[in-house]
């Protein structure tokens, strides 16, 4: 998410290839360096219900997820 | 005479010339990138369909993220409810057979707005808790005065207090109901939301019955 434009593809790629997950995990550290959030919508188990989940490293983005939403960090308003 | 004084002024001419020309050179170096800046945020801000644009995709961001429930309220209602998980008796868990059906009632819930301060109430009087001010900013500074487009502000808000509500609590500033949203705007509105969820359970037991 960008301010003042929304949703922006930063990068995308296969992480069970090899370049592409290089590119990734590059792509998810610089997001993270400048300082934004990163969630990755789910689907809780019990639940079932959409839920998102916030990640803080490449490792834990499920292997199953289809993308990562990056967004500015909150801050008190 | 007059004569004489012309070719003199164009001999004069032709020796300034070099000198001319490399004032104007730095000059246009030490204010060039200025106004070609300038003129680069003048085309962005006059482009009337960015913000249109920019809010389209995050609606479409935004529906497919979360709940159709939660989806079709922030359409018909301007908001978007979520419940609560930090108290001890929150909602007990559902079957997935459940999960299209509104979620059980929690101990508190939030009512998420776009670019509004997230509001706390107890569902089961409508009581309303507090404020919570937070906001996501421009940390490139792309444009000057820029924000994330509505259905984008929602979404943040809706991620970060699924995903991690006790850390997006902390980050905001708490106050008492009443300090940027109108209490009795946010009482309306919870009129409408029990309006809103008992017609679409009796549209929904409709539709189950006609099945």
């Amino acid at each position: 998410m960008k301010p003042g434009f929304g949703e922006v593809l930063l990068t995308e790629g296969d992480p069970r290839v090899r370049e592409d997950e290089e590119r990734l995990v590059e792509e998810f550290r610089r997001q993270l360096d400048e300082g934004m959030w990163a969630a990755v919508p789910t689907v809780g188990e019990d639940s079932g219900r959409r839920e998102a989940q916030m990640v803080q490293r490449y490792a834990d983005i499920p292997t199953d997820a289809e993308r990562v939403i990056f967004f500015p960090r909150a801050s008190g308003g | 005479m007059l004569l004489a004084l012309l070719a003199l002024t164009l001999v004069a001419v032709v020796l300034a010339l070099p000198v001319l020309v490399q004032a104007w050179s730095s000059w246009r170096r030490e204010h060039g990138p200025l106004f070609r800046t300038r003129r680069v945020e003048r085309v962005m801000l006059h482009d009337p369909g960015r913000e249109r644009r920019a809010e389209q995709r995050a609606r479409e961001l935004l529906r497919s993220c979360v709940n159709d429930e939660e989806w079709s309220m922030y359409r018909d209602l301007g908001f978007i409810k979520v419940n609560g998980k930090l108290a001890d008796g929150s909602a007990p868990r559902r079957p997935r057979e459940a999960a299209d059906a509104p979620e059980p009632e929690a101990p508190y819930a939030y009512l998420i707005y776009p670019h509004k301060p997230i509001v706390a109430f107890v569902p089961k009087t409508r009581r309303l808790l507090s404020e919570y001010c937070v906001e996501f900013p421009d940390l490139t500074r792309a444009i000057s005065h820029s924000r994330l487009p509505d259905s984008d502000d929602v979404l943040a808000k809706w991620m970060a207090l699924t995903g991690d509500e006790r850390n997006l609590i902390r980050n905001a500033n708490m106050h008492l109901p009443g300090r940027q949203i109108d209490p009795g705007r946010v009482r309306r509105d919870l009129w409408r939301l029990a309006e809103w969820e008992r017609q679409r359970r009796s549209s929904g037991s409709y539709e189950a019955r006609r099945r």
